[in-house]
């Protein structure tokens, strides 16, 4: 293909050279006209020409060789007019992306650290003063035609765990989005969300005490989404997920499984509706059932509303916004002597008051699963500053009740920063 | 036995799913073409060549920060029922618009797919990094300037492209979509000699603007872009940067500063009141303000302002 993109662009400058010699023994008002003509369209075939080899080098990641030097020499030496001339001044862009178009089929690989720092006595979940809490590791790629792929691999302080491994089939009939791999499940919106993209340092105390903790509900399974036909502008979608069944670890277990039977499964159902141009409302209802750690014939049910108000004015949406979010999760777990009923909750607010700062609440209410006579509540106020894009600085001032009985004042400090081409996260 | 019958639900049930989705684009081939577009500009060049034959719609707004644009779920409603997707490229949408297409479940407009168009390839594009880029340089375009539509040739060319995928997706019109390709070159060719008989006198005129975003409007209409309110591109302004800019400013006698409606006025309007020099707030994008409809709309628009800035600043 190449040799013959070359001979394209070369027998293209041959022939307009050969025209603007032309136009310049024969003066006159018509032929100039023609000649602009003829010009203009010489030009728009080699910006198509460059346009294609772009595309070809995209797609094939051949690295860019000798063609480049050619049109611009080629170019020089006509004796054109001023249109064409003025195009060669500037540096004709068949060059791409350089040497690093030989990397083109390489998967997008991201890095991002997550540094915190803790100060303040907590005895309940006690934390380092300084941690490398996370580092994750994102590759993800189009894989063929039909299918997506990524993974987000977490190197925590003791170790390295797949947090997201899955594929995306994309082009399945009946527009099903199919993900098959370890994931998060779509239970509520804390549990779907990376620690990076979460407008606070931790997790609220609900996510903590019934979902799991950090980790939340993820496991290797297969999930099922499809967008529902829904009159007046409103988005509707559905979600169906089955999951092995083994979720969270020691006091933040979820679920076990001890067969293979055990599987877990969670359905999510999500409505969206934009009530203006920059003020949208999105409400989620959830639920998830799964075995937990007492055995095959004990059931834990989770059940979850959220929702989330967001207002982003678009002629300064890169100045101002606002997400407000709450969730309101039920337990329900079989143990002896008696199944235990626990409800958690809470409200958080981000306003964004400058292009960088971000002045952030939050409201946490929880019961614990397997007593849920003990109840945690606490509050936070965060601080968030972007230097770019690419990293964040944050506090937070936290204050939990843990069961009525133990109060703590902590102050946390959170450093992100990210490295190389992290995809977009879902909205 | 009760697995057997369940078993064979569930192959009515693909079946059934096989065989609608095998009906659907047939059905969908015999109305108008639904074409969705990531901004505006797009959106109108699609419109110029597609005429009644397709149906078409932007994602962006024309006033809206095209590198910013929410993921919103409303989009995929209409992404879903999208048969061909145009879209800037270069990376300019590649904060917001890859899940959107992976979450549409719309097989036609995945990358790659036939109902995906990349503009980009039309155009000719400005200011490719050559050699290694970091983001010390800030949100540097690695594939180069994507504000390329502001150059009415780069309209031409794409409107060109946009009409031989429509011709290729819906064949029995291929006459109709060239045809009203050829109108819009026309019209777009007599518009043009009025722009550049107005921008004669204003030629090599130096001029800043916020972002990088004209360097194809500069190109076309001979201004020279000598300077950025931003430090590199997409990183606020500093102080000891706007304080440069206004020095060169002064120095080199450069008065007119564009700015894009979507940013701070703070700035610029502070740099104009040291240099006594106007700010511009042209549009980058069809839809910028209410009046501007059209790609012409777009070009009539800014260049009224910009002779009116030229000529107040003599």
């Amino acid at each position: 293909m190449k040799p013959f993109t070359l001979v394209c662009v070369v027998t293209l400058f041959t022939a307009g050279l050969a025209c603007a010699q032309q136009g310049t023994s024969v003066p006159g008002g018509q032929d100039t006209a023609a000649l602009e003509q003829k010009v203009r369209d010489l030009e728009d075939r080699l910006v198509a020409l460059e346009g294609q080899m772009r595309v070809l080098k995209a797609q094939a990641g051949q690295t860019p060789a000798a063609p480049i030097a050619t049109p611009n020499e080629a170019a020089s030496e006509a004796p054109a007019p001023a249109e064409s001339v003025a195009a060669a001044s500037t540096p004709v862009s068949l060059g791409g992306a350089g040497g690093s178009a030989a990397k083109a089929l390489n998967p997008d690989i991201s890095m991002i650290g997550d540094f915190v720092a803790f100060a303040g006595g907590n005895s309940i979940r006690p934390s380092p003063p300084l941690e490398m809490h996370e580092s994750e590791l994102g590759v993800q790629a189009i894989i063929d035609p039909y299918a997506r792929g990524d993974f987000f691999l977490t190197f925590g302080e003791t170790g390295v765990a797949v947090e997201e491994g899955y594929i995306t089939f994309t082009a399945l009939p009946g527009s099903f989005v199919t993900r098959v791999g370890k994931m998060r499940s779509a239970f509520g919106k804390v549990n779907t969300m990376h620690n990076h993209v979460l407008p606070w340092v931790d997790r609220p105390l609900v996510s903590q005490n019934l979902v799991g903790g950090e980790d939340g509900i993820d496991d290797a399974g297969v999930s099922v989404e499809r967008i529902i036909p829904f009159p007046k502008g409103i988005f509707l979608s559905a979600t169906g997920q089955v999951f092995r069944g083994d979720s969270g670890s020691g006091d933040e277990l979820v679920f076990q499984s001890h067969r293979k039977s055990d599987v877990s499964m969670v359905a999510h159902l999500r409505g969206y509706r934009d009530l203006n141009e920059s003020t949208n409302l999105d409400l989620g209802f959830s639920y998830a059932r799964g075995h937990n750690e007492l055995g095959t014939n004990f059931i834990t049910s989770l059940y979850g509303v959220d929702a989330t108000v967001r207002w982003k004015p678009l002629r300064r949406a890169i100045y101002h916004s606002f997400v407000g979010r709450s969730e309101f999760i039920w337990s329900q777990r079989q143990q002896a002597p008696f199944e235990q009923r626990a409800f958690g909750m809470y409200a958080s607010g981000e306003y964004q008051f400058h292009r960088r700062w971000f002045l952030g609440g939050r409201y946490d209410w929880s019961d614990r699963p397997r007593d849920a006579s003990l109840t945690d509540k606490g509050g936070s106020a965060i601080l968030t500053y972007w230097p770019s894009e690419f990293s964040q600085i944050r506090g937070q001032y936290r204050f939990t009740d843990y069961a009525g009985n133990h109060k703590t004042n902590e102050l946390l400090m959170q450093v992100l920063f990210s490295l190389g081409a992290h995809g977009a996260h879902p909205f | 036995m009760n697995l057997d019958l369940s078993r064979a639900k569930c192959l009515l049930a693909v079946a059934a799913i096989v065989t609608a989705s095998l009906f659907f684009p047939s059905m969908a081939a015999a109305k108008k073409l639904n074409v969705i577009t990531a901004t505006t500009d797009l959106a109108s060049l699609a419109q110029e060549v597609g005429g009644d034959k397709i149906n078409v719609e932007s994602m962006a707004k024309g006033y809206q920060d095209p590198h910013f644009v929410e993921a919103k779920p409303s989009f995929l409603l209409k992404l879903r029922q999208a048969d061909l997707l145009v879209v800037v490229g270069l990376q300019l949408e590649i904060g917001w618009l890859p899940p959107l297409i992976t979450q549409s479940g719309n097989s036609r407009i995945q990358v790659g797919a036939n109902g995906y168009l990349d503009a980009s390839q039309f155009a000719e594009i400005l200011e490719i990094p050559q050699g290694s880029i970091t983001r010390a340089m800030g949100d540097v375009h690695p594939l180069g300037n994507p504000h390329y539509w502001l150059d009415p040739d780069n309209g031409r060319r794409v409107a060109r492209g946009i009409a031989g995928k429509l011709g290729e997706m819906d064949p029995e019109d291929t006459a109709y979509f060239q045809q009203r390709f050829q109108d819009f070159d026309r019209r777009l060719s007599e518009a043009d000699k009025k722009w550049q008989a107005d921008m004669k006198p204003f030629h090599g005129r130096k001029v800043i603007t916020y972002h990088n975003s004209a360097p194809n409007f500069a190109k076309h209409f001979g201004l020279n872009v000598v300077g950025f309110v931003e430090p590199r591109p997409g990183i606020p302004p500093t102080p000891s940067h706007t304080l440069e800019v206004i020095n060169m400013m002064k120095r080199d006698h450069v008065k007119v500063i564009m700015v894009e409606p979507y940013f701070d006025r703070k700035t610029p309007d502070s740099i104009a009141r040291e240099t006594g020099g106007t700010v511009v707030e042209y549009l980058p994008s069809v839809g910028g303000v209410k009046e501007v409809t059209t790609y012409f709309q777009l070009f009539d628009y800014d260049i009224a302002l910009l002779t009116k800035a030229f000529q107040a600043n003599p």
